[in-house]
């Protein structure tokens, strides 16, 4: 493939995130063998500092739009500023994050492009004739479907979590471009960002996920939840039934009307483990489930299952991986 | 204020998928308004009330079932609806469905669009944004909470982001997309259900939106569908709670390696 592969890197309160890493993995793994390059795009105002670390995960070529108007983040001006690149590199495919941001900028760029995009893939193969076979979770996970783009460039959101990064070489060094960007247009304007609780981890991110539904029995049980979590070094969950009663934010909920997550474990404390639940929950990588009835779904695609009593149990395990922790 | 909604009809989110020939099996599914479309709607009806003046309209595409979903939007308390009905418009991706949806819409007077975040069976959401760039109009997507300024001119909203919520002022006419969290859509009421009867659903084809089959070139193809692979078998731990507390620990760690 001669034409490049464009990563859209993207920042977050002066870093990279991790995703954009994992992009450049994605995009490296497609790139082997071919002709084209892994470039990267870094848009926003003062981000010279972190081009070089795209160079060190797998970017030949950092592109980086850096504008005062980029400086806060809009849909409008970002893909405007997009296009700009995409004319002038002509990529054959543009790999974005499958985040809040990655997936409100791609429809945007793609609809400036005319081409449709493929939203959350979860993998990809190159086929002989050029165009990428991209898997991608629909009905939240409850099955996968095989899609082909057909307009040029192919543009893909990738989930997190899925694509491994390369390790990081310091030898691996970008090329490192700056371009400028006049009169961004941003109608809809970000005035402020509330975080959440310091420190708090979201579930589309996190590595390991501490769940509860409605055997938590209300909002005052979910402190157990954010022990374990936190010895474990989690996020905490929550099942629809759990949002719903308004125990836990929306912004926690895991399956088909919430987040559809894929971490490397995920401990499911009193969820039993309703269809729509699982359909969001079911690729982790390993799955535990706590649970007082021995019938309950959930038991059937847990890796490692526990019949018992949470609030028992749950400040045990707590206990234990707090004890692990201290050896390591 | 004129406000139209555009919303798709989804399979229940109880549904169990199946897989057919390759591709996903439609029959015998329940079919219902997707619940971020739900949100939308909701939304876009409390924006009616509260400014005392306007008009929700409905605008959804598919084949005739989509005029169930319609109904039930009326019977919330939407005013008008459209459905946008075409063999052609079969299978549509979701750039082509807003293509679709911009035609009707520059048929229809609005101030604000409302669409749900994305529909709960393709997992896309991307018609929403795609149809804001094809109207011109500025997009807040992920929407928990939004204030229409007195003068109906602008808007103030917050958007779901990870680990935390945006501010975000735009100017109107704009299009939103909603998130979970943003409301409690209501029930129809019996009346409303009744007044579903003296409201008309208009039916638009290509040729009244003026769309050639040209525009409506798929430009994505589903290969196929299957279900994702069946987990292996797990174990179930036996023992008192502090045993089996330390063997999943220790599994954890030793095992699967993920602690």
């Amino acid at each position: 493939m001669p034409s490049p592969i464009l990563v859209v890197a993207e920042e977050r309160e002066g870093k990279l995130n991790k995703v954009s890493f994992e992009l450049l993995g994605a995009a490296r793994r497609l790139a082997e063998g071919s002709s084209g390059g892994v470039m990267a795009a870094l848009l926003g105002s003062g981000l010279e500092a972190l081009a070089p670390a795209l160079g060190h995960y797998g970017a030949s070529r950092v592109y980086l739009v850096d504008s005062p108007a980029l400086a806060q983040y809009s849909p409008e001006a970002y893909a405007q500023a997009l296009v700009g690149l995409v004319q002038k590199i002509k990529p054959e495919v543009i790999f974005l994050s499958a985040t809040s941001r990655g997936r409100d900028l791609a429809p945007r760029l793609g609809a400036k492009l005319g081409v449709v995009v493929a939203s959350d893939c979860t993998d990809f193969t190159l086929q002989d004739s050029g165009r990428l076979l991209i898997t991608r979770p629909i009905f939240a996970g409850k099955a996968l479907a095989q899609v082909r783009l057909k307009g040029t460039p192919q543009i893909a959101t990738l989930r997190p979590n899925i694509f491994p990064p390369l390790s990081p070489e310091t030898s691996r060094t970008a090329a490192i471009e700056k371009i400028t960007v006049e009169g961004a247009t941003a109608r809809a304007v970000t005035k402020e960002v509330k975080k959440a609780a310091a420190g708090k981890k979201d579930v589309a991110e996190a590595e390991i996920i501490v769940s509860g539904g409605r055997g938590m029995k209300g909002p005052e049980n979910y402190h157990l939840l954010e022990e374990l979590a936190e010895a474990l070094g989690g996020a905490v969950g929550a099942s629809r039934a759990a949002v719903d009663a308004g125990w836990r934010p929306h912004s926690d909920q895991v399956g088909q009307t919430g987040k559809t997550v894929t971490p490397k474990l995920y401990v499911a404390c009193g969820i039993s483990g309703a269809i729509q639940h699982l359909a969001g929950m079911k690729t982790a990588k390993y799955i535990v489930a706590i649970n007082k009835d021995p019938e309950a779904p959930i038991f059937k695609i847990a890796d490692y299952g526990i019949v018992g009593d949470l609030f028992e149990i749950v400040p045990l395990i707590t206990a234990e991986a707090k004890k692990l922790k201290s050896y390591q | 204020m004129n406000i139209v909604v555009c919303i798709k009809q989804v399979p229940d989110t109880a549904s169990v998928i199946k897989v057919k020939d390759g591709q996903i099996d439609y029959e015998g599914l329940t079919w219902v308004v997707n619940p971020y479309d739900e949100y939308a709607l909701e939304e876009a009806l409390r924006i009616k009330e509260k400014q005392g003046s306007g008009k929700v309209t409905l605008l959804s595409l598919g084949p005739e079932r989509v005029k169930e979903a319609l109904k039930t939007g009326l019977a919330m308390g939407a005013d008008e609806a459209v459905h946008l009905k075409d063999p052609a418009f079969e299978g549509l991706d979701s750039f082509t469905t807003a293509k679709v949806l911009a035609a009707a819409l520059k048929k229809t007077p609005f101030d604000l669009i409302w669409c749900g975040w994305k529909g709960v069976d393709a997992d896309q959401g991307v018609v929403g944004i795609s149809l804001a760039e094809l109207l011109d109009l500025p997009h807040v997507s992920f929407v928990t909470k939004v204030e229409i300024a007195p003068d109906g001119k602008s808007a103030t909203l917050e958007k779901e982001i990870e680990g935390g919520h945006e501010v975000v002022e735009t100017n109107l006419p704009a299009l939103f997309t909603a998130q979970k969290g943003l409301n409690e859509p209501r029930y129809p009421t019996l009346k409303g259900i009744m007044a579903v009867k003296s409201k008309i659903i208009q039916e638009w084809s290509a040729v009244d939106l003026g769309v050639s089959t040209a525009e409506l070139e798929p430009l994505a193809e589903v290969v196929g569908a299957s279900l994702p692979p069946a987990r292996k078998v797990g174990r179930m731990l036996s023992g008192t709670p502090q045993e089996m507390a330390a063997e999943l620990v220790r599994l954890l760690h030793e095992e699967a390696n993920v602690i």
